[in-house]
């Protein structure tokens, strides 16, 4: 009975699994994945539909320009020429000008090759800064140099100059380390009258051996110009005001009114009026504040003013992060009997710039953007140079796209770089268990 | 009874005032303030100087004095024989205009991306990532001139748009877009058409009444009404009505072809076009990440919390999500208006006659005025700002969250 019982089971009991089959075509794969993200409703289909219509339209508008554009060409009639009534961009203009467009149209052609080192070596020098986990330690002596190196390289003329500056600062050093032990104030005062007295000095002997075997021509800041002048004020502008922007917070943050009430005053001026006010300031206004038959360079006049506009900024940054500090950070460092600036250096600070660092960085990106600004005051760097003396050229009159998107593109391989090492930096320097 | 001593009181030295900390403030802050002084006199001494050598003096008579120049884009009456002082006021009203147009219309941008940002479409997030990358990381001013270049390098000349067989047509007969500007068709008020405005606006308050009428039935009754097509109807139906009654007052007066130029309608400048949209387009790539910024910053549990009191998704976002989110994103909202004003300054870039371009520009360079034009500009643009700080102030006490 039970055999028959068996046999009856065995004719619709499968013994073995049946082999695994494919999920449906519509729920795997690309079908999949477009059903969800392009056309999981009616609306959504319908913006997919848009959005590729628009995809197309941008497409089919900029890539024949592209492909079809001319790089070889002395003039836009001969782009026109060669073009022969087709579509196409006329990017000549950027290799004819490429010389012009970064440095300039006044830098000797025979020393392009100092600024194109100085840039190279920004890398080399900014590296053990950016990437401090991944460097050694040595480089830091290079990027202690760099910016006396980066300044004979690009200004050229007698090595004494760099050379006294870098001096100052290293009597300034010395100075601090003998006396800080013993005081900070002392310290802080004697390394600045130590610097003072070297660059005196410094300025004293330079002025006496000028002039005698230069290695490298001497190339006037007026003769700055192209992208390299956005470079130069965007990296000292920002470097110079990190520090005064920490001065400015802190000042904001002190107890004490008087000093409070001066940061607070500067840092609203400042940020309450647009930077083309100060570049106005630094054109027409500075030289009437300075002694009577001073000369100042006007790129010095306009990073004194854009380093003052960018501190202001960052100090805002900064003082967010200062306050974002739980209060105990503070009553640790008190009781751990550490005097103001010994807390500040080595306890708040440390934290405080940590939390600023997109902030910072957002100050940075916007500042080297605002760098353009300064062709409104008829300085020549990208904008001014396409605007001026390219675009007004008679061989290329009328070629806005090409210069102009070159321009954008540039700015944006830089800025969209740093936001993107910023991004990088934040999670690196994430050590918060969460 | 008295066992116990104050502590003994130290003899003030001078040493003190250095080391230690009671007393250290003062001498910083007397150094400060020493320095403070001498920094301002030094340069004070040295404008004097250079004043009395270049024979000039700090006067602000030249703000009377007839400009002897012109505006293409006037918001009031203004000739070239009109004061400094006027055009001025020209370029300030300028300024405003320029900056009321490109907050509105960054506003608009930002939220629609941002909130486009978040959307579950693939294709879409990716283009409004490209948006805002794009325009976040190339300067504003690259973008005015861009758009400048636009609006007087590519549209066709008033020419193009005569004669039978014209290379260029007006958009619906009234709009044309030429590379002197856009000429739009103006509003033109006849008697009778005050009635017709002053029913527009009562509607205008009549449905903010409606609307209260609206929530208060709905906490006293809980019955929900309708709000969105009546509110449409009061607004619009009584001034049509109105408009018919009165036998049709406002028309609108076409810009026509005449001679070289078209007349009639309303110009706006090509300069004020590439500023707005560069300017909007611009803020509102900022804007987009801040509204994605406040929309992510109110937890999930929120809408989870909403959702399983079995709140519908759209009043999710109206009731819940946004209150929240408006609490994180109108701060940077609001200072990014600001960044818009003072960027607005780069008007000087296309010839637009903002403020930067009438005091700062044609007046400081015709009266040689550098000091004084200089300062008014900038004590214009922190009055601007410091009146937005405050209103940011109130609005943040306003909205902050209250707590025990």
């Amino acid at each position: 009975m039970s055999d028959m019982m068996q046999h009856q089971i065995d004719a619709y009991v499968r013994r073995e699994m049946l082999p695994e089959q494919e999920p449906p075509v519509t729920e795997r794969g690309i079908v999949k994945w477009m059903r969800e993200n392009l056309f999981s409703n009616v609306t959504n289909a319908i913006m997919t539909l848009i959005a590729i219509l628009a995809v197309y339209l941008i497409l089919t508008a900029t890539l024949p320009w592209l492909l079809n554009g001319i790089w070889d060409a002395p003039s836009i009639r001969a782009c026109r020429e060669i073009l022969q009534g087709e579509v196409g961009g006329c990017f000549a203009v950027l290799t004819e000008r490429w010389n012009q467009l970064l440095f300039g149209f006044k830098y000797p052609d025979t020393e392009y090759w100092r600024p194109t080192l100085a840039f190279v070596l920004l890398f080399v020098a900014a590296a053990p800064v950016m990437f401090y986990k991944y460097t050694p330690r040595v480089m830091l002596f290079f990027t202690a140099l760099y910016p006396f190196l980066a300044y004979w390289l690009i200004w050229g003329g007698t090595i004494l100059t760099p050379v006294f500056a870098l001096l100052g600062f290293v009597a300034g050093y010395v100075v601090w380390t003998v006396l800080v032990k013993r005081s900070f104030a002392g310290a802080f005062f004697g390394s600045i009258a130590a610097a003072v007295v070297t660059w005196w000095i410094g300025g004293m002997i330079t002025g006496a051996m000028a002039t005698e075997n230069t290695l490298l021509i001497a190339v006037q800041s007026r003769d700055m110009g192209g992208f390299m002048l956005n470079l130069i004020l965007g990296t000292v502008c920002v470097s110079l005001s990190l520090p005064i922007g920490i001065a400015l917070a802190l000042g904001r943050q002190s107890s004490m009114p008087i000093i409070k009430w001066i940061c607070v005053i500067f840092i609203e001026f400042i940020r309450g009026v647009p930077l083309i006010t100060l570049l106005f300031v630094a054109n027409v206004v500075l030289a009437y504040f300075l002694p009577p038959g001073t000369t100042f360079d006007l790129i010095l006049r306009v990073i004194i003013m854009i380093t003052m506009f960018a501190s202001a900024y960052i100090a805002e940054v900064i003082r967010g992060g200062l306050a974002a500090l739980p209060t105990g950070q503070y009553e640790a460092a008190n009781s751990l009997g550490l005097d103001y600036p010994q807390s500040m250096r080595l306890i708040i600070l440390p934290q405080a710039l940590k939390i600023s660092i997109p902030g910072i960085v957002n100050v940075a990106v916007g500042l080297f953007k605002d760098t353009t600004l300064v062709s409104v005051i008829s300085m020549f760097d990208l904008v001014g140079m396409i605007r001026g003396p390219i675009l007004a050229s008679t061989e290329w009159n009328g070629v806005y796209w090409e210069l102009l998107g070159f321009a954008a593109l540039l700015f944006f391989v830089v800025c969209y770089g740093i936001s993107q090492y910023s991004q990088w930096l934040e999670r690196e320097l994430n050590t918060d268990h969460r | 009874m008295t066992a116990s001593t104050d502590p003994h009181k130290e003899s003030f030295r001078l040493s003190m005032l250095l080391n230690d900390k009671r007393y250290r403030s003062y001498t910083f802050q007397f150094i400060a303030l020493l320095a403070l002084i001498g920094a301002i006199a030094y340069l004070g001494s040295n404008l004097m100087a250079n004043l009395r050598a270049a024979g000039l003096n700090i006067s602000w008579s030249f703000l009377g004095e007839p400009s002897n120049y012109d505006i293409n884009q006037t918001l009031i009456e203004y000739d070239s024989r009109s004061s400094h002082w006027r055009a001025s006021v020209v370029g300030i009203l300028n300024t405003l205009l320029v900056a009321f147009l490109a907050c509105i219309t960054a506003t608009i941008l930002g939220v629609v991306a941002g909130v486009l940002r978040l959307s579950n479409n693939w294709l879409i997030r990716k283009l409004m990532a490209f948006y805002v990358e794009a325009f976040r990381n190339v300067p504003v001013l690259i973008w005015i001139i861009i758009i400048f270049t636009i609006m007087t390098a590519t549209l066709p000349r008033p020419n193009a748009f005569r004669g039978d067989n014209a290379t260029a047509s007006m958009v619906f007969d009234s709009v044309a877009f030429t590379n002197r500007g856009v000429y739009l068709p103006r509003p033109v008020f006849e008697s009778g058409s005050w009635l017709v405005v002053l029913v527009f606006l009562a509607s205008i308050v009549g449905v903010f009444m409606y609307r209260r009428y609206a929530t208060k039935l709905l906490y006293d009754t809980g019955k929900l009404l309708p709000t969105f097509w009546p509110s449409l109807g009061i607004l619009f139906l009584p001034s049509i009505l109105f408009y018919f009654i009165m036998g049709q007052p406002i028309s609108l007066e076409y810009p026509s072809l005449q001679g070289f130029n078209f007349s009639g309608g309303w110009t706006v400048r090509g300069s004020l076009i590439a500023l707005w949209f560069a300017l909007a387009i611009y803020t509102g790539a900022f804007i987009a990440e801040n509204v994605r910024a406040g929309i992510q910053s109110v937890s999930k549990g929120q809408t989870e919390a909403a959702a399983s009191l079995g709140i519908r998704p759209r009043r999710i976002m109206n009731l819940v999500i946004l209150p929240q989110a408006l609490r994180v994103i109108i701060p940077p909202l609001i200072s990014n208006y600001l960044n818009i004003t003072k960027n607005s300054s780069l008007a000087i870039a296309v010839g637009y006659m903002d403020i930067t371009g009438t005091l700062g520009g044609i007046t400081l360079n015709q009266t040689g005025r550098a000091i004084e034009a200089v300062l008014l500009l900038m004590l214009f643009y922190l009055a601007i700002s410091l009146g937005i700080s405050a209103v940011m102030n109130i609005y943040n006490n306003a909205v902050r969250l209250k707590e025990r």
